[in-house]
């Protein structure tokens, strides 16, 4: 059970490391994902060894992947849409809304 | 039956402003005043016969006519005891004022409409005509003080509108706001005065305070102020707001500013209607005053006199037409209100009450008359001077003749109404105090004289001036105002005034006392000589006589430096001492506080907008730090 929790606590910090540091959004997304999947792992390692006859941390981690996977489409989504318009997917150059 | 009829006579001309105020404009002007004018005709029918109904059928019960309050609804509830109403209140002297100014306004509406024909805002004129008319009839029968205040200020508004009615001029939107200005400054002292009455009596109605043996009496009296009774100051207070409304001195300087207006509304307003409320005022609580502060009556009778010589010195001097009419009526005015002060309550002593009313209705009709005619003048002419004038008897014959009338019956030479209502005045002031009287007999013979003098300007003189063109008599509709108050000037004089207005409301029988009278008429034809011999031809006697008495010449000429001096006060004590200190310190104290809390708050904002960068990583780092520390903190307590 350590294993799986020290694999999922380096995916979760690699996500806040790249999260804060990466400049092209994609890459932000990407580490958003890492976050997020570092977190499921964490649902089912649960679930697995502390209450091995139920099922509800693999639901919910089932849950949150189709989560993910829609805001993902979402985010990309927007990405695109700013690329379009400003030809610029860095994201402390992408500040034509702000004031 | 009463009511109603009485309630058209005041709502009509307001529905009149209204309609003419709202959709005047979509008429042609002359179909606006022909509107106008009937409606105030059917009010001045209304008022006869509510007059003929009140003195001759319903009004007397024992002899005594009666006070009828033909309407009254409460409007305002202030407590179970003061509470302000709104209604219609008959005696004696609000219906004979019910009578007085339709008459006149009548006939200044017909006027009107020859001499302020295609005028701009002609309809504007009589929409606001319609406002004063109903502002006065709801004063005049008001039922309780409050009910007058309320209508005493609308007075002063349709007053200023209409002195402001040239409004492009500069002098007409100056000699408006100051009749305005001058006329509440007065009024905020009628106001205290009421609100320190009704404190102390508990009710605003007439009919209670004015009670002889009532019991609101008693608080006022009791209580003292700066060893006066409250009573008394109250009554000061009071009659300061009417001295204002009437001209007094040293409130007097707003009227001959205010023959700026159109000279009809000089005729309606500044000379017969608005300016006799201080009268009125006096009038309507002469009880109170009788009975509670007969000591403040010693004090108004004294206003008056050295009000009415002090504008008939005056009037000797002015040359514009306008502004001698102007201080004639201040002086005529300050008769009345004197002719209050030396009265007593009832019977004989209460002469000075029944002369002053009886000088205020023949006043009104010979004093409109008088204004009439010198539109009428204008109207030839197109000036005010006198220079401008003479030798218009053989152009305006009709002005000429009733003109000469109004002046006979202003000079006090019988039969003409005004030497009755006049000798009656000087009647009572003699038995009274025989200083007011021997002022008040300098002024009849000072009236008498400017008068004629005014009179042998316009219409004697050089007789082969020569006119830009030939002055013509005015048109019918502005003649026929004339003839008819022509008529009520002669025939005045004989209604028994004293069995239908008294202060006691009983009937009283006045004689003609013909030792004072035969006086009263020897000085007006010595004043009428007098102007003869200086004016009849054009001469150099008036420069003569004026060289010989220079300083009071001049000092008449200037007015007495009247509004300097009140320029003076306000200029130099109120507004250098007074306004410019407390503006400062508005400026600078209060006004800086808050441009302090500004300043800082935006140069606080200023330095801490840096922290809102828009970046989200930024946010991202503080979101994670934060849990860090709440993490770290959890764990280590």
């Amino acid at each position: 059970m350590e294993a799986y929790l020290i694999v999922s606590t380096v995916m979760f910090f690699a996500g806040v490391y790249g999260f804060l540091s990466r400049r092209n959004m994609l890459t932000i997304l990407m580490s958003l994902e890492l976050m997020l999947n570092a977190a499921d792992i964490n649902f089912v390692v649960f679930n697995r060894y502390l209450y091995p006859g139920q099922l509800d941390g693999t639901f919910f981690a089932l849950f949150a992947i189709g989560i993910s996977a829609a805001e993902t489409a979402l985010a990309i989504a927007i990405i695109i849409n700013i690329y379009r318009n400003l030809k610029n997917i860095y994201i402390d150059e992408v500040s034509k809304m702000k004031y | 039956m009463m009511t109603y009829t009485t309630l058209t006579i005041v709502a009509l001309p307001a529905l009149m402003f209204l309609f003419l105020g709202l959709l005047g404009g979509k008429f042609k002007p002359a179909v606006a005043g022909i509107i106008g004018t009937l409606g105030l005709t059917i009010v001045a029918a209304l008022s006869y016969m509510t007059a003929f109904q009140y003195f001759f059928q319903v009004g007397k019960v024992d002899g005594v006519y009666q006070q009828l309050t033909a309407l009254n609804v409460n409007w305002l509830t202030l407590t179970d005891k003061l509470h302000i109403d709104l209604g219609i209140l008959l005696d004696p002297i609000s219906v004979l004022m019910l009578v007085v100014v339709s008459t006149v306004s009548l006939m200044v509406h017909i006027y009107s409409m020859g001499y302020m024909k295609g005028e701009r805002g002609f309809q504007r004129y009589y929409a606001i005509l319609s406002l004063f008319t109903f502002s006065m009839l709801g004063l005049v029968v008001a039922t309780n003080i409050f009910q007058m205040y309320i209508f005493w200020e609308l007075v002063g508004v349709s007053s200023y509108l209409l002195i402001g009615f040239y409004y492009t001029k500069p002098s007409a939107v100056a000699a408006s706001k100051k009749a305005f200005i001058v006329t509440r400054f007065a009024d905020l002292f009628f106001l205290i005065g009421i609100l320190l009455l009704s404190f102390y009596s508990g009710t605003f109605s007439f009919v209670e305070l004015n009670d002889p043996n009532g019991s609101v009496l008693g608080q006022p009296i009791t209580a003292t102020f700066m060893g006066a009774s409250v009573l008394s100051w109250a009554m000061i207070l009071i009659f300061m707001g009417g001295a204002g409304k009437s001209a007094m001195m040293p409130f007097h300087i707003w009227l001959p500013d205010a023959m700026e207006g159109p000279t009809p509304v000089s005729a309606l307003i500044h000379a017969a209607t608005m300016v006799v409320a201080g009268v009125y005022l006096v009038a309507r609580l002469f009880p109170l005053y009788a009975f509670g502060a007969p000591e403040v009556l010693t004090i108004i009778s004294y206003v008056g006199a050295i009000t009415a010589l002090f504008a008939a010195v005056v009037a000797c001097t002015q040359t514009d037409i306008k502004r001698v009419l102007a201080f004639s009526t201040i002086s005529q005015i300050a008769y009345m209100i004197t002719a209050m002060g030396v009265s007593g309550y009832g019977g004989h002593e209460g002469l000075g009450y029944m002369a002053s009313m009886f000088h205020l209705t023949t006043h009104a009709f010979f004093k409109a008359l008088l204004f009439l005619g010198a539109g009428a003048v204008i109207h030839a002419v197109h000036s005010n001077e006198m220079k401008d004038m003479g030798g218009l008897r053989k152009y305006l014959p009709i002005t000429h003749i009733t003109f000469l009338i109004a002046c006979l019956s202003i000079a006090g030479i019988p039969p003409f109404s005004g030497f009755f209502s006049k000798d009656e005045i000087l009647v009572a002031a003699f038995e009274h105090d025989k200083l007011i009287f021997a002022v008040l007999y300098l002024t009849a013979g000072l009236t008498a004289f400017y008068m004629f003098r005014l009179y042998y300007r316009i219409f004697w003189g050089e007789n082969d001036k020569q006119y830009h063109h030939t002055p013509h008599e005015a048109p019918l509709n502005m003649t026929f105002p004339l003839m008819f108050l022509a008529a009520l000037t002669v025939v005045f004089g004989f209604v028994p005034f004293g069995s239908f207005v008294t202060a006691d409301r009983l009937p009283y029988e006045g004689h003609i006392q013909w030792p004072i009278a035969s006086m009263s008429i020897l000085v007006g034809v010595v004043g009428i000589l007098i102007a003869t011999v200086m004016y009849r031809k054009s001469n150099d006697k008036p420069d003569r006589v004026a060289a010989t008495v220079k300083g009071l010449y001049k000092a008449s000429f200037n007015k007495f430096w009247f509004d300097e001096g009140w320029l003076f006060v306000t200029k130099q004590i109120l507004f250098k001492r007074v306004s410019a200190p407390i503006a400062w310190f508005d400026r600078h104290i209060i006004d800086g506080f808050m441009n302090l809390l500004a300043s800082v708050t935006s140069s606080v904002s200023h330095r801490i907008k840096g922290i809102q960068s828009g970046e989200l990583q930024d946010y991202a780092w503080a979101f994670y730090m934060g849990t860090m520390v709440i993490v770290v903190l959890v764990i280590l307590l």
